[in-house]
């Protein structure tokens, strides 16, 4: 086994290594430099989309330092402990969206945030993070043969249908999805016999056209929209075009920095936002979008990386679930810019514009750093801390 | 230890488990995001071109643009019409969380009455959300300054700058100049300037007649717009022609002094006899022609067009009355030309005349006795004409009438001009009514059927006084080009012999300045030459025989029934320079209401208009300089 001796050597490490400053030297520093080169994308983006960095761009740089701060700090809490609070952050999570219904802010025809002081915050965008955890706890203990006990697979559904059900009444049927898609992820990799496995996602998958009777009529006509968005070019398929228009127009160079017509004339609806990567493919062409997809990619496989690394079973499904929050995030807004599928309001992490947004990303790459730092660590009788 | 063994074993499954999905999960995921990236590639490098020229598509707008309206100046180069700005404000209802909020803002700074607020809900109802609404025109420079200060609670609402029309002159020049106003659906199909927002359209006098000249030509612009339309830059430009400036002959001063000095139902015209050229033109009531142009509100038009008075008439083009005693000029040249009658021939005036049962009565009710034809026109003896046009005949008056400008088109550059009516027997019977003597008779007077405009008869005064077939005109120059008929020999003569018209000017010297005259308060100052006139009364209703006998006085009856008074003149006599036509509605006698308020008319223009040089397109450049 020749993979048998660093394993050894690192699990020495991780038994003796509780200083914390053993620990920093784990954190994986060639990530956090491609987590700030993600981030330089996002400000030379976010400087073009506010003709300076006045507008979005130096928010975007403090924010992000913020949140690189916030991400150490996680990274060096013992995962274990992060385990025992597992259930109650997904308490805590469910308790703010339940909040964000009854008091929170309207945005576009759904309660999506509430004010906690300056700072607007996403219950379900926390929600989706606080979901990964608390199922990673839930199959940490599981041996083989519970995970093929129905009964014992049945809880874990309703942690991930309480919260999609409460983050679709808002209505924001984009995260509802995503929320389920990460819970199936988790599911997934956590060892769910393939037939039990697709028999839950029949069986929700049966409710969906039930759930389309109860969309909102601007969540059907986004459908309906994506299915034709020419038929109704100035309507809600306008921002479709207008983003293809961009990127196309954009070229194989594009057309160089603060020089997007699309973008500069305000073609493009919500460019600082959930239409970022359409600036940066307009002025950076087909070169630059694919260098900031390769850079989004290098994030989800790294996140894949820390999860075949774990030694323990609450890491890796961790892992997966963050890594696939974060391949959600890029895969859908990226489809949204390039009408593959309809438009829902999904920022591009650590790229678009948002405080909230910036935050919630940074806590799950926090806690993958935890994993990642913890990798090594027994789980079962809890050693010294 | 095998406890622990099986322990692993199952760790281990678990591990490979995990390592497998995961790996199967991590692939799939990559393999999605390879699929974004070949869209990327077919959008952007293999359909790059079509969603460039797309792009092009979006950003350029090509407009027309409105070239600068030609101005209208009266003969001293005073302007009487021309171009201010005109700041508007628009809303673009994108631009905005709440409409309604916005404007509420804005009438706090600008009040915005209920009428508006609903126009501007149904353009937006009626608009795509990023064209701009018009909020409301012609605000102040306070006003503008003052949106402009609060824009950070107006959201949406911009401030355009576009022209508009003034006229300096406001009511004293409507009926000649006339207004401009937006072009109404049917016209928009013709000249794609008339598409254009905020562009506006000759509709009456002047600026309809000369509307092709004063528009110019439509020009355009590539631009550069933004997603709301808004103007980022000018990329390419094809300028329009701007439209030109017009002359007109009239005299402002002397219009708004005419004006100023007649009352309702009293209406002027003076004319340059010599070539034709009007001077003025008053009538009473009048409008203001800006109104138009900012858009009519309908109560004020429904005022306007259902007031007695008819303010949006000029009664110099549309009023039409009987000439009354005016026309006897007409009569004798009439009976002259058919030789029914020599110059020195009398005819016995015994106060009325008999004819197929019928009296016809003359105003002097003991008689003239015997008279001549200048005595006649002295006198006004109704009976002399009654029965030169008994001899004569209504067609040859009729043709008479029609050389001298009435009941034709006379060509005056003021559209809806109207004709006037001059009877014939050929008329009459196209009416299905037979012709009598007895209608002849009558018709010897200006009475009857005649209906002519103030301008028909001081055009018929003008060829009177020079013998040549000058028509009434506006126009003085186009562009800085001076137009054809401002000098006397632009017109051709009358073919009246001289002799006859030199009859009709004794004539009406002798109304003036000859003893028993009828209009002896004409006679002007020494100093201006002498004057010669006809005056005119003419009944608006029948005077029954009782009333005749019990002593028919006009004055004591009720205005609307009193007699219209009518004066025409010349003046000099001897070298003949302008002619006038005065109408008072119920003026009761042409010699007591009219003809000195044609003396003073002629006073007037004289003094005004000593010394004016012929037109001249040096004089035009210079009010363009300034």
């Amino acid at each position: 086994m020749s993979g048998a001796a660093p394993y050894e050597r690192r699990l020495l490490i991780g038994d003796r290594g509780n200083g914390l400053l053993r620990k920093f030297w784990r954190v994986p520093w060639l990530f956090v430099l491609l987590l700030g080169a993600v981030a330089a994308v996002g400000y030379v983006a976010l400087w073009s989309a506010g003709n300076g960095p006045e507008a979005y761009a130096q928010k975007h740089a403090f924010r992000f330092g913020f949140g690189l701060v916030m991400m150490l700090s996680i990274a060096l809490v013992d995962i274990r402990l992060i385990a025992r609070a597992a259930y109650a952050g997904y308490a805590l999570g469910i308790a703010l969206l339940v909040l964000v219904l009854l008091h929170g802010n309207v945005g576009k025809g759904a309660q999506r945030w509430i004010d906690i002081g300056p700072l607007q915050l996403q219950p379900s965008e926390l929600m989706k993070i606080m979901l990964a955890l608390a199922l990673a706890a839930w199959f940490q203990r599981a041996s083989w043969e519970k995970v093929g006990n129905l009964l014992f697979l049945l809880p874990p559904v309703a942690m991930i249908l309480v919260p999609m059900g409460l983050i679709l009444k808002q209505p924001n049927l984009g995260t509802a999805l995503i929320t389920g898609m990460i819970g199936a992820a988790i599911f997934f990799s956590a060892g769910v016999r393939l037939w039990k496995f697709l028999l839950i996602l029949g069986g929700v998958a049966g409710i969906a056209p039930i759930a389309y009777e109860h969309l909102r009529d601007y969540q059907k006509a986004r459908i309906n929209t994506f299915l034709d968005p020419e038929s109704d070019p100035l309507g809600a398929g306008y921002n479709i075009i207008q983003s293809k228009i961009a990127l196309g127009s954009g070229g194989m160079w594009g057309k160089g920095f603060m020089q997007g017509t699309q973008g500069h004339l305000n073609f493009l609806p919500e460019k600082q936002t959930d239409f970022i990567f359409t600036m940066i493919a307009e002025e950076f062409g087909l070169v630059g979008a694919l260098a900031t997809l390769a850079l989004l990619a290098l994030v989800v496989i790294f996140c894949f990386v820390v999860a075949f690394r774990c030694r323990h079973q609450f890491g890796r499904l961790l892992a997966v679930g963050l890594g696939t929050n974060i391949f959600l995030y890029v895969f859908v807004n990226i489809a949204m810019v390039t009408g593959s599928i309809p438009v829902g309001g999904v920022p591009l992490p650590l790229i678009s514009h948002g405080g909230s947004a910036m935050l919630t990303t940074m806590l799950g790459f926090g806690l993958l750093m935890s994993v990642h730092v913890h990798r090594d660590v027994e789980f079962g009788e809890p050693r010294g801390r | 230890m095998i406890l622990e063994k099986n322990l692993r074993r199952a760790e281990d499954r678990q591990r490979r488990v995990f390592t497998r999905r995961a790996l199967g999960l991590g692939l799939g995921q990559l393999g999605l995001l390879g699929f974004l990236g070949s869209r990327l590639w077919r959008i952007q490098a293999e359909e790059g071109e079509k969603y460039r020229t797309l792009a092009e598509d979006n950003r350029m707008s090509a407009r027309y643009t409105a070239p600068a309206r030609g101005r209208i100046l009266d003969r001293n180069g005073r302007v009487l019409a021309e171009n201010r700005l005109n700041w508007r404000a628009v809303l673009v209802t994108e631009q905005t969380n709440d409409v309604r909020q916005t404007l509420e803002a804005f009438s706090r700074i600008v009040p915005l009455q209920e009428h508006e607020l609903a126009r501007i809900e149904r353009d937006i109802r009626r608009r795509r959300r990023f064209v701009p609404v018009t909020v409301r025109e012609f605000l102040s420079w306070e006003e503008m300054a003052k949106v402009e200060v609060n824009a950070p609670d107006l959201p949406g609402i911009l401030i355009d700058v576009g022209s508009t029309r003034q006229y300096p002159e406001r009511e004293d020049m409507a009926h000649i100049v006339g207004y401009v106003a937006p072009p109404a659906e049917r016209d928009i199909e013709g000249d794609p300037l008339f598409g254009l927002p905020g562009i506006r359209l000759g509709r009456a006098g002047v600026e309809r007649f000369h509307d092709p000249v004063l528009r110019g030509r439509v020009g355009a612009v590539e631009l550069e717009v933004n997603a709301v339309g808004r103007v980022i830059r000018e990329l390419n430009r094809r300028d329009g022609v701007p439209g030109q400036d017009v002359q007109i002959s009239v005299e402002a001063g002397l219009q708004r002094a005419l004006r100023a000095r007649v009352t309702e139902g009293t209406t002027v015209v003076v004319m340059d006899c010599r070539n034709g050229e009007v001077l003025a033109m008053a009538s009473q009531p009048s409008f203001d022609p800006e109104v138009f142009a900012a858009g009519i509100s309908t109560q004020q038009w429904r005022d306007w067009t259902t007031s007695r008075s008819t303010p949006l008439i000029n009664k110099a083009t549309n009023g039409l009355y009987a000439p009354g005693s005016t026309f006897k000029m007409m009569v004798a040249l009439a009976a002259l030309e058919a030789k029914s009658i020599g110059p020195l021939d009398r005819v016995f005036c015994p106060g009325h005349l008999d004819f197929g049962g019928n009296r016809f009565h003359c105003h002097q009710r003991r008689g003239h006795g015997g008279v001549d034809m200048r005595t006649a026109l002295k006198v006004s003896c109704d009976v002399y004409f009654y029965e030169l046009a008994r001899r004569t005949g209504i067609d040859q008056i009729a043709a008479m009438a029609n050389r001298f400008g009435m009941g034709v088109d006379l060509g005056i550059e003021i559209p809806g001009t109207r004709r006037g009516l001059v009877p014939t027997r050929a008329w009459r019977q196209s009416k299905g009514k037979p012709w009598s003597i007895g209608d002849t008779i009558v018709h010897g007077i200006g009475q009857g059927f005649y209906q002519l405009t103030p301008l028909s008869l001081a055009t018929m005064t003008a060829r009177l006084a020079t013998g040549r077939a000058v028509e009434p005109h506006l126009t003085r120059s186009v562009g800085g080009r001076a137009v054809a008929g401002s000098r006397p020999e632009d017109w051709p003569s009358l073919g009246i012999p001289e002799r006859d018209l030199k009859i009709m000017r004794e004539g009406m010297w002798a109304v003036v300045n000859g003893a028993g005259g009828t209009a002896a308060g004409a006679r002007l100052p020494g100093k201006y030459g002498t004057l010669a006139g006809k005056t005119g009364s003419v009944q608006v209703r029948r005077v029954t025989r009782q009333q005749r006998e019990n002593g028919f006085n006009a004055e004591r009856v009720r205005r609307e029934w009193r007699p219209n008074a009518l004066f025409v003149a010349y003046a000099p006599y001897d070298n003949p320079q302008y002619a006038v036509s005065v109408v008072v509605e119920h003026g009761v006698s042409g010699a007591r209401t009219a003809a000195p308020l044609a003396r003073e008319v002629l006073i007037e223009t004289f003094e005004r208009l000593r010394g004016t040089a012929p037109p001249d397109a040096q004089r035009v450049a210079e009010a363009e300089r300034r």
